[in-house]
């Protein structure tokens, strides 16, 4: 068994970390999403923070997300990232987002966003509104992060992630008691 | 057999616990919560990861009967649909993270006790799914030809106890009862070109025997109306597109349902108008790839009442069945026999009603009527310290999201109850330390995470000769023969005099 003292402390379920590791991993050529751009950079993700470094602050956009818990994460994004590019290289820690890693087959990355970016997005597909179909929550101004490339016009925009179970129970976290 | 309780021999205390440091750490600290899961599907990874996050202290321990893990991830999802798959690799993030450990190839009721478990671990969470199918109840289903879903869908995903099917597929028509998405997927893998599995982790066995298949129409069929088909419309659209094989719907099913959805939510509605568009849809309009042309299509309102046998009573010929009026309207109609009867006739049965849990232990309570553990946010009702999650929580059905979700509120529940002292954490508790010696003195040999990775990686090299994603071992000996032979004791006593203490 492995042995593990209390200095090991993980994050293992950060929504996030993992996804550098493994980023290499997911079904051959077949990611929807935000077209060449941000493919490319899922491909080259674990060596793209160089690139990234270069582009200066002003190039890059601010997304704020209001969490389950109410808590405000804010994030920023190079545009043609997709919002779940933007979750998973800033780390941030939303349960269980982005199961399926962005090919839509799940609807882990549901966002609920304002009036007046919601309008601007681009068309949605059948496919992503089947997924949709299955999400928690499901509200007019919905769409699955994964779908969604940042934009120079959603700077500072606001997204919502929605509550994944009916009754909203105080959550308990204990991860820095020990 | 070695009980809980009995004084350890020196030896086998010390193999429990082979790190010194790490035995006075677990004397010295407060005792570190130890929780054990019983399930290494989504339901026992999810609940695992989400106490390791939102517990900085607490080890997790997930027990899995089969040598290999991640449950119907595995052998249920369809060959064919690998991005669902992707949950693996957050899995295996977990498995492999300090405070987690997998041991595969215990069999939890039969091997140890829950009792056991208990006593070796704070907390117990079930999460070991619905390991089998509900029945029909009706004359003929045990005839040669009849099938249930649940050990077909297991034969092409490789579970080493259905790979002694050999369903009989020399007939032109399949039947498969029921209007889920587990029936869309066997009808899927029935009609799809052999050149698009080919590429899938479908076994070799079955990909062998689908090429020498005669099948060439399904018919999903269901007791109750288009309103109530429980599959989703993802699944649905993929069928309707599925090359070289025509859906064949008939339009007067359909009829005034277009007004009937109106107002119904987002996803029956648009499910419904799709089938609508299609029964509607020229059969002309999609062209016809293959000479014969494969076909597929939904009947309604059929109640299965008999399997039919052939006149010699070896095998099935086809279904006798009632037809239904339905009482009642949405969700909740109930189909009611007319009186009528139909019959139809095919070669292969496969009855897709849904999954099953079964009681794991006589220490657990079971409530056979749902099929579930009784629990209230995954507390087992009258049994502190005990939790349950995912399909044997909730019943069989939903998707590995909802999975997901209630796993989340079971680990909730676990955390809460860590928190406010419902647990008792102030005397340490030996976890799998208590458990290996069990096993040991029962001939049981656990399998680790990692060598589950050597599974893993004789399953992707043999799949890369074949151009596919991996070639599943579904044999249990073979994937104990690969991971090599357990350490002996003699072994670990050199291993441990070479550790600096
Ligand atoms: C055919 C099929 C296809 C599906 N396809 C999809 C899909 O494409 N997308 C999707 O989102 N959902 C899909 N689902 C649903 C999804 O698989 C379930 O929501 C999910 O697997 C339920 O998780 P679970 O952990 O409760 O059960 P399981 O996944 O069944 O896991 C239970 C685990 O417990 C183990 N176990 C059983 N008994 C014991 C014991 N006594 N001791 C130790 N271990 C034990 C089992 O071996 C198994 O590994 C599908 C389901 C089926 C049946
Ligand atoms: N791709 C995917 O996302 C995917 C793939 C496979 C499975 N899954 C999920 O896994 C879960 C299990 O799927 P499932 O297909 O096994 O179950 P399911 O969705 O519950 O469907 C069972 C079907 O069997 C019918 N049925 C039940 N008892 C019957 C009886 N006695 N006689 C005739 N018909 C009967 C039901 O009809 P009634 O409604 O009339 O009872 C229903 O149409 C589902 O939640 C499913 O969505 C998802």
């Amino acid at each position: 068994m492995a042995a593990a003292g209390p200095v090991q402390l993980l994050r293992a379920a950060a929504a996030s970390s993992r996804r550098w590791l493994f980023s290499a991993s997911p079904a051959a050529g077949t990611w929807p999403g935000c077209g060449s751009a941000a493919a490319a950079v899922r491909a080259a993700r674990p060596f793209s923070l160089s690139a990234r470094a270069v582009l200066s602050s002003e190039d890059k956009i601010t997304v704020h997300f209001i969490n389950r818990d109410g808590d405000k994460l804010t994030a920023k994004g190079k545009p043609g990232d997709s919002l779940l590019d933007v979750v998973v290289s800033n780390n941030l820690d939303i349960d269980g987002f982005g199961a399926c890693e962005g090919t839509l087959a799940c609807s882990t990355c549901h966002l609920i966003f304002e009036d007046h970016i919601f309008e601007k997005l681009d068309a949605i597909t059948d496919e992503e509104m089947d997924m949709l179909d299955l999400a928690y929550g499901l509200t007019e101004t919905s769409r699955l992060g994964c779908q969604i490339c940042l934009k120079k016009s959603m700077d500072n925009m606001t997204v919502r992630v929605p509550e994944a179970v009916a009754d909203v129970r105080q959550s308990v976290d204990m991860s820095k008691n020990s | 057999m070695l009980g809980w309780g009995q004084p350890l021999s020196p030896l086998t205390s010390s193999l429990c616990l082979p790190l010194p440091g790490f035995r006075r750490w677990l004397c010295s600290a407060a005792a570190a919560p130890r929780v054990c899961v019983v399930g290494s599907g989504p339901a026992g990874f999810y609940t695992a990861q989400h106490i390791l996050k939102h517990h900085g202290g607490a080890q997790v321990d997930i027990y899995e009967k089969l040598p290999v893990p991640f449950g119907l991830v595995r052998f249920g999802v369809a060959p064919d649909h690998p991005e669902v798959k992707n949950v693996i690799n957050t899995f295996t993030q977990t498995a492999r993270s300090g405070r987690c450990a997998y041991h595969g190839n215990v069999t939890i009721g039969r091997d140890v006790t829950v009792a056991e478990l208990q006593q070796a671990y704070h907390a117990v969470v079930l999460s070991y799914g619905a390991e089998d199918n509900r029945v029909l109840g009706i004359p003929g289903e045990n005839l040669s030809g009849v099938h249930s879903a649940r050990a077909f869908v297991g034969w092409y995903n490789g579970l080493p106890e259905n790979q002694d099917l050999n369903p009989d597929l020399s007939c032109e028509t399949a039947l498969i009862l029921g209007h889920g998405n587990v029936a869309l997927d066997i009808a899927r893998i029935l009609l799809s070109p052999l050149q698009l599995l080919r590429k899938t982790d479908i076994t070799d066995g079955s990909l062998a025997a689908l090429a020498c298949s005669k099948v060439k129409r399904v018919w999903l069929v269901g007791r109750r109306g288009p309103l109530q088909v429980a599959f989703t419309i993802k699944e649905l659209r993929e069928m309707i597109n599925l090359p070289g094989a025509r859906p064949v719907l008939n339009p007067a099913d359909f009829t005034g349902l277009e007004d009937a959805v109106k107002d119904a939510p987002r996803p029956r509605k648009r499910l419904t108008e799709l089938m609508i568009k299609t029964a509607l849809e020229k059969p002309l309009e999609k062209p016809l790839e293959t000479v014969s042309p494969r076909e597929w299509g939904l009947k309604f309102q059929r109640s299965p009442q008999e399997v039919l046998p052939t006149a010699d009573g070896s095998r099935a010929r086809g279904v006798r069945m009632a037809l239904t009026r339905l009482e009642g309207s949405g969700d909740s109609a109930k189909a009611i026999p007319t009186g009528d009867m139909e019959e139809l006739e095919c070669g292969l049965v496969v009855s897709s009603i849904g999954y099953r849990s079964l009681p794991l232990d006589p220490a657990v309570p079971f409530d056979t009527q749902r099929g579930i553990i009784p629990n209230s946010s995954g507390r087992v009702e009258g049994v502190p310290g005990l939790y349950c999650s995912g399909w044997v929580k909730r019943g069989p059905t939903g998707v590995i999201i909802t999975t997901m979700n209630d796993s989340f509120d079971t680990a909730q529940s676990v955390l809460e109850d860590l928190q406010g002292g419902v647990l008792d954490v102030s005397t340490s508790r030996e976890g799998f330390g208590a458990m290996e010696s069990i096993l040991r003195s029962r001939g049981v040999r656990p399998v680790s995470f990692s060598d589950w990775e050597k599974i893993d990686a004789a399953e992707v090299a043999r799949g890369k000769a074949a151009g596919k994603p991996r070639e599943k071992i579904v044999d249990l000996q073979e994937m104990l023969r690969i991971i090599g032979p357990q350490p002996l004791l003699s072994d670990l006593c050199k291993w441990l005099l070479l550790v600096p203490l």
